[in-house]
């Protein structure tokens, strides 16, 4: 048995969602990943039960592990009980706690996650926080998107919101008291030292690509992952 | 399968949802892109149930789009978790009222993991004690908001002013139901009719005079995907399964969408605008698009609460059309207005999908 494999088994997720796979691709038929990606989560579980460490660490290094969009259709299905999404929530966990996401493409963009929702929940309490984030990044959300934007408080208020207020509301300014517990969970959880990984992790990488690495949005490398498409993650 | 069939399954899915007395937790996304829901919620459950609903000004995010963005380490998310459920203890409450799928399906999977490995809680509890020197119980009830809708769906039948059910012929109204995925396919034991045949919708749109659309791709995703739809590079993977949706349904002539999720009815809307501006094609009548709306937006819109108090006008594809099939009464002209009439201008049309307003200045 592979040490990599043993790491997998001290995440809860993997203990719940990995037993002896049939390889009968029902999870795969179901996968909304598989239809799009070139991905196959029979296959990904097949890699994990080899137990071999080349193999999983292959794996971890890899795109494959990031296509999955966790709707968990395969939980329902798998005549097995195994649960492909959580197994690949544990993949991606370790992949990230050693470093290795940085190796991918689509691993690379943990840190585009780790600073906009990571930033939003720390900073805000919040997993979104809007105000600002208009169609040149979300070109999709449309013109009446950028109708909000531009009377974002007003429309807010219009449909009863308390927003940057006191007490209960939507989007109401969470106590200063209220922040700093959650960020003490980070602390105290492993969630700062996920964070910091990612941060770490994605600087050096940014060196080795020779891309300009700063804070926030606004550098080189940031940009990159945000946007880069190899165009070759697609079924044919 | 048969009628009977279905029946018989629906059984089995019948889970306890709490009469009264509910700890509301709000949903990061809908407070951003659609809070009008969220404030009807509170309102329908107040004021036209008699209910008591209780908002912690404390709460805060479960993590969930963190967590499932796999940013957020499982031990994090469940000791903000336990938080809430902490902020819920001391308030006196133990009915928990989620208004997101995606928590939902996390609470369900914290108690569900707790449940399996009582030491993952106990190591939980120590965290929550070092981190904040709180102290919790587990929930006697979960259920999401739109559980509480469904439970009290012919109570809000009996006031309501309209139905789903075109004025001008008197037929029931074609409804898609989208359930977001985490609402039952994970723990299928913990939604209303289970994760085949869901129930939480179907029996609103049919306790209020609709009749539901049953199309192949029912069950799709809407292509979400946390990671898949808030990186840029991404986001074919969320418009391709939206797509998908709505070139199944599309035959069926759906007068309009009912969803349960937070991001599902925001992505089934925008990806309609997306796809016009893209492929030039819109999927309702005559160059508009299928309008999209939460449970709450259709429960107020039926009890007769003016549509733009709803939220309706924070949507790209147009609500009117619907709106006129059943006769609701509103005033066009007050769709853009905010508090005091105050002017907040008006949207630009889109290049192809046909807007409401852009129907408005052809005909001028």
């Amino acid at each position: 048995m592979g040490k990599l494999f043993d790491k997998l088994k001290e995440d809860v997720r993997f203990v719940e969602g990995f037993t002896a796979c049939i390889n009968c691709g029902t999870c795969t038929a179901i996968c909304a990943a598989a239809e799009f990606y070139n991905y196959d989560p029979r296959l990904l579980v097949d890699t994990v039960q080899t137990q071999n460490d080349d193999y999983i660490e292959a794996l971890l290094k890899s795109n494959t592990i990031w296509y999955c969009g966790e709707c968990m259709s395969c939980k329902t299905r798998c005549p097995r009980g195994n649960v492909p999404g959580l197994i690949v929530m544990a993949l991606r966990s370790l992949s990230q706690d050693l470093g290795y996401f940085v190796e991918s493409e689509k691993g690379r963009q943990q840190l585009f996650i780790k600073r906009v929702i990571g930033g939003w929940i720390l900073n805000f309490g919040y997993c979104l926080y809007l105000e600002g984030i208009g169609t040149d990044m979300y070109a999709e959300q449309g013109p009446v998107w950028d109708w909000r934007q531009k009377n974002w408080s007003d429309v807010l208020a219009r449909l009863g919101a308390n927003y940057k207020g006191e007490g209960p509301g939507i989007l109401r300014k969470i106590p200063a008291e209220a922040l700093d517990e959650i960020r003490r969970i980070f602390e105290v959880t492993g969630g700062k030292v996920r964070f910091d990984k990612i941060e770490e992790s994605s600087e050096k990488k940014a060196k080795e690509m020779n891309l300009k690495f700063g804070d926030g949005t606004d550098n080189e490398y940031f940009q990159h992952i945000f946007s880069y498409d190899n165009q070759n993650h697609n079924k044919e | 399968m048969n009628i009977e069939g279905k029946k018989a399954i629906w059984k089995d899915y019948q889970k306890d949802i709490a009469d009264d007395s509910y700890f509301y937790v709000r949903s990061c996304v809908r407070q951003n892109f659609l809070p009008g829901s969220e404030t009807t919620f509170i309102r329908i459950v107040r004021e036209e149930l008699g209910k008591d609903i209780y908002e912690h000004p404390c709460h805060t995010t479960c993590t969930g789009i963190g967590y499932h963005g796999d940013i957020v380490p499982v031990d994090t998310m469940m000791t903000v978790v336990a938080r809430q459920f902490a902020l819920m203890t001391e308030a006196g409450y133990e009915n928990l009222v989620p208004s997101c799928i995606t928590s939902f399906g996390i609470y369900t999977e914290v108690l569900d993991t707790w449940h399996h490995f009582p030491e993952v809680e106990a190591r939980v509890r120590e965290y929550l004690r070092m981190a904040t020197g709180r102290e919790f119980k587990i929930p006697a009830n979960i259920a999401h908001a739109s559980d509480i809708i469904y439970k009290f769906r012919k109570e809000i039948a009996t006031k309501a002013m309209y139905k789903l059910i075109n004025k001008n012929t008197g037929k029931p109204l074609k409804v898609v139901e989208h359930i977001g995925c985490h609402y039952s396919k994970m723990f299928p034991e913990k939604g209303v009719g289970g994760a085949e045949y869901p129930y939480v919708l179907v029996g609103m749109i049919e306790e209020w005079g609709g009749e539901v659309v049953d199309y192949p791709e029912r069950r799709h995703c809407c292509g979400f995907g946390f990671r898949q739809y808030l990186v840029q590079a991404n986001r074919g993977f969320s418009i391709s399964c939206s797509r998908k949706k709505f070139e199944s349904m599309q035959d069926y002539e759906p007068d309009m969408i009912i969803t349960n999720c937070p991001g599902c009815p925001m992505f089934l809307d925008k990806w309609q605008y997306a796809i016009s501006e893209l492929e030039g094609k819109t999927y309702g009548k005559d160059g508009m698009g299928i309008p999209v709306f939460t449970y709450e937006e259709v429960a107020g819109m039926l009890l007769g609460y003016d549509p733009w108090d709803l939220g309706m006008q924070v949507h790209q594809v147009a609500v009117e059309p619907l709106l006129d099939k059943i006769g609701v009464s509103y005033d066009a002209s007050r769709k853009y207005l905010g508090i005091n009439n105050k002017n907040l201008g008006q949207p630009k049309s889109p290049n192809v999908l046909v807007t409401a307003k852009s129907l408005l200045s052809e005909s001028l």
